[in-house]
């Protein structure tokens, strides 16, 4: 820790704030000595992954204090529309952070910071994009004693098929209809590859387990009640607080799609200088080519690191497309179709 | 006499072509402008559009209700050519299907089935599109919409970046045409310059035609100012002969006809009748001078105006002025001394030199005393040569006094024949080759002074 943490987490799950009808799962305070504002941050991601970001921010900016909301993606989405009072919205869910930028809640900013990210990383000047994490997939080595590990979809698909018994009811997946980055990941999927809708027949076949959140599955595939989990947030599978010793995270070798995590500035924002503050930090710090990555996540990939079957999601309208309440029914239905069976 | 200026002639090219090159430029720009503003509006227009249609085709009917399958295409493609906001609807007949509900749908009819609109949505200017085509749900026929809009940042931005460069183009082709007009002006105008250039430098004297290769349109001119030349050339010739030939035809009769008053004058008895005769003779001898000088005067105008100066040595030219009025000067019994100094090489026209000098020696030997001296003397140095003519007659009135003006007589002149004309000749000379001449008293004795520069 390079500073003292006053951090108060008060984890008021079904927490509701009095005007508002949305639900938040956590909300910490990042107290500063000599405060003198209060920046808010609404995001999907877990105060354990991006505290390190807050305390960096702080340690350049001692006068701000930062209050960090928890709350899935959709309910993000809510307090948003609902006009709940945030400066910032840090998401996963990148189809979501498109629409709240295209109807207008998202404010421009050009600063040095925001120009060097790359074109493909951002979206109007206001959604900008400051992770690269991988959609992976989570096995137990115990699990797979005597079988290759899979590369591909289509190895794994031969793999589950010739091993019925060994992984029924053991494989776990997002469940899309709870989760944002679940549903995102299966529509890109399905973008990128028909492999997608045969593997997920065979693991509907299986038995499949659904989860709404990525460390909930990397826990069962570590405890060994999952033999393997797919769409894994690599990311969250890497992280130091995860004993990495009972897993494999592999990148499949056809395509391995990329979710960027992004942050937003929203247009209410009653601390808008502070807000620019915190994005320019963000930004600079995720988006530097130092080695050492400065919180746990870089924007910027170590080549060595890349397989070339990186697929980045893009930013962009595209990503309306798969919010259409009718696209989605019909593609809920597809996906239900066949991991329900 | 200087011309009357209207002003530069390539400036006021130049002026004309700047101005026509910035009329053209603004032309240039604004239909450039306009031009790239049809075209963007109407790529955005076709990408709208084929977004839209996508749409459509993926609407389709499934046991009478309504499949809205948007292709992801359809809305990246709007994302591929800008970073704007975009918004769509679905609509089937009058029932808002999926999308934006607060979008406005434009009317569309069979024969009309797309429309374009630019209006305002959610604060922003956007443009959107309007498709349809008729479907048949449950045995009943339906229009179903597609509409697609996108705001017009990228757009704006487009259009920016297109003006800027038209300006750029603009004023590119503004500075290209300003210096093609620069040179093209100085080019067209160089024949006229040098022709004007050669004219001011030419001497007075400098009476050849102009044979120099000029543009056509400036021929006639060059023929013109041929023409003028030729004739100035004639008229002057023709001055020359004049004055040569009025020379002869005055003087010589003159003479003639006082030696015939000198012949009378011995033979008449009577004294009253002598007298006459003598009044007579004193009064040709006036006219001849008077001829004489005026001619003299005629020629040293005529010569000066075109001075064509040679080099010579001024003590020759002087010896022969000195030869040919020693027989003069004894006439009177005066002592005519000349005193020459070394290197007295001048540039002069000899004729005009000797002329004046006879002018001034015919003065001195007119007016100093019987049986006195009248002294020629030259020097010189570095910047030129001296000349000087001492006599001992009564000498000038006041130094300062205006004989070198025409027709003026000193007072020492009365009871001499003279016309007033010797030193106002003998001045013009002297200052035409740049030099000068002083009139003064000599301070010891009696006896003026005249003192001659002539630069070399």
């Amino acid at each position: 820790m390079r500073r003292r943490l006053f951090a108060a987490l008060s984890a008021l799950l079904a927490w509701t704030t009095g005007a508002f009808a949305f639900e938040i799962e956590a909300e910490t305070t990042f107290p500063a000595a000599t405060a003198t504002v209060e920046l808010r941050i609404i995001s999907t991601a877990d105060s354990a992954f991006f505290t390190p970001a807050v305390l960096d921010f702080q340690a350049a900016h001692a006068n701000i204090a930062v209050t960090y909301v928890e709350a899935s993606s959709t309910e993000a989405v809510k307090a948003i529309s609902e006009g709940a009072s945030f400066d910032l919205i840090v998401s996963s869910a990148m189809d979501l952070q498109t629409k709240l930028a295209n109807d207008g809640f998202a404010t421009v900013i050009r600063s040095s910071a925001t120009s060097a990210v790359p074109e493909w990383a951002k979206w109007r000047d206001s959604v900008f994009a400051f992770t690269q994490e991988p959609a992976t997939l989570v096995l137990s080595p115990t699990a797979f004693d005597g079988l290759p590990v899979p590369e591909t979809r289509k190895a794994l698909i031969e793999i589950l098929r010739e091993h019925p018994d060994r992984f029924r009811g053991r494989i776990g997946t997002y469940d899309i209809r709870q989760s944002g980055l679940g549903y995102l990941f299966a529509t890109q999927d399905s973008r990128t590859s028909e492999t997608y809708w045969r593997l997920t027949e065979v693991m509907g076949g299986l038995a499949t387990q659904l989860y709404c959140c990525s460390l909930n599955m990397i826990e069962a595939v570590r405890s060994g009640e999952l033999a393997l989990a797919y769409n894994v947030l690599g990311s969250y599978a890497r992280l130091p607080t995860v004993k990495t010793d009972d897993l494999v995270v592999i990148e499949l070798a056809d395509y391995t799609a990329t979710m960027q995590r992004s942050i937003l500035m929203l247009r209410n924002s009653e601390n808008p200088d502070a807000a620019r503050l915190f994005v320019d930090h963000l930004l600079s710090t995720a988006w530097s080519t130092s080695d050492e990555p400065a919180f746990g996540f870089s924007a910027e990939l170590d080549p060595d690191d890349i397989s070339v079957n990186r697929k980045p999601i893009r930013l962009g309208p595209g990503l309306l497309v798969f919010l259409d309440q009718h696209k989605r029914g019909q593609f809920q239905r597809a996906w239900e179709n066949a991991i329900l069976q | 006499m200087k011309g009357r200026a209207l002003g530069s002639m390539r400036r006021q090219m130049i002026a004309q072509l700047v101005v026509g090159a910035a009329l053209l430029a603004a032309l240039l720009i604004f239909v450039f402008q306009d031009f790239a503003r049809r075209f963007a509006e109407e790529s955005q227009d076709n990408v709208l559009l084929a977004s839209a249609t996508s749409i459509l085709e993926n609407v389709s009917e499934d046991a009478g209700g309504l499949i809205v399958d948007i292709p992801y295409a359809a809305l990246a493609m709007l994302g591929s050519v800008s970073d704007d906001r975009v918004f769509y609807r679905v609509d089937q007949g009058p029932t808002f299907v999926t999308g934006y509900d607060d979008l406005s749908v434009a009317e569309t009819t069979t024969a009309n089935d797309t429309s374009f609109v630019s209006s305002g949505f959610r604060g922003d200017q956007i443009r959107a599109v309007t498709t349809s085509r008729l479907l048949s749900l449950g045995g009943q026929t339906q229009r179903i919409r597609v509409t697609v809009a996108q705001t017009q940042d990228g757009l704006g931005d487009r259009l920016d970046e297109l003006f800027r460069r038209a300006v750029l183009l603009g004023l590119g082709f503004f500075v290209l045409a300003t210096g093609l007009s620069v040179w093209t002006a100085t080019r067209v105008l160089r024949p006229m310059q040098e022709l004007a250039l050669s004219v001011s430098r030419r001497g007075p004297d400098e009476l050849r035609p102009f044979e120099r290769p000029v543009p056509t349109e400036m021929v006639p001119l060059i023929s013109s100012l041929n023409g003028f030349i030729a004739r100035l050339r004639r008229a002057l010739d023709r001055s020359e002969d004049f004055i040569t030939e009025a020379a002869h035809r005055v003087r010589t009769p003159l003479a003639t006809v006082r030696t015939q008053a000198e012949v009378l004058s011995r033979r008449i008895e009577r004294d009253e009748n002598r007298q006459t005769l003598r009044k007579m003779i004193r009064a040709i001898d006036e006219s001849s001078r008077a001829a004489g000088q005026l001619l003299d005067q005629a020629m040293v105008n005529l010569r000066t105006d075109a001075l064509q100066p040679t080099q010579i040595d001024l003590n020759d030219c002087l010896q022969d002025v000195v030869t040919r009025l020693t027989p003069v000067a004894e006439l009177r019994d005066i002592e005519l001394t000349t005193t020459f100094a070394d290197d007295c090489h001048v540039s002069v026209d000899p004729i005009l030199i000797q002329n004046a000098v006879s002018n001034l020696l015919d003065n001195a030997i007119k007016y100093t005393s019987a049986e006195s001296r009248v002294a020629l003397s030259t020097s010189s140095d570095g910047d030129g040569v001296y000349l000087k003519i001492s006599d001992e007659g009564p000498g000038f009135e006041a130094v300062d006094q205006p004989l070198t003006e025409r027709f003026v007589r000193g007072s020492a002149g009365e009871g001499t024949v003279g016309s007033g004309l010797g030193l106002t000749i003998a001045a013009e000379v002297f200052e035409a080759h740049g030099g000068k001449m002083t009139l003064s008293n000599n301070t010891e004795g009696k006896g003026g002074c005249v003192d001659v520069y002539l630069p070399r």
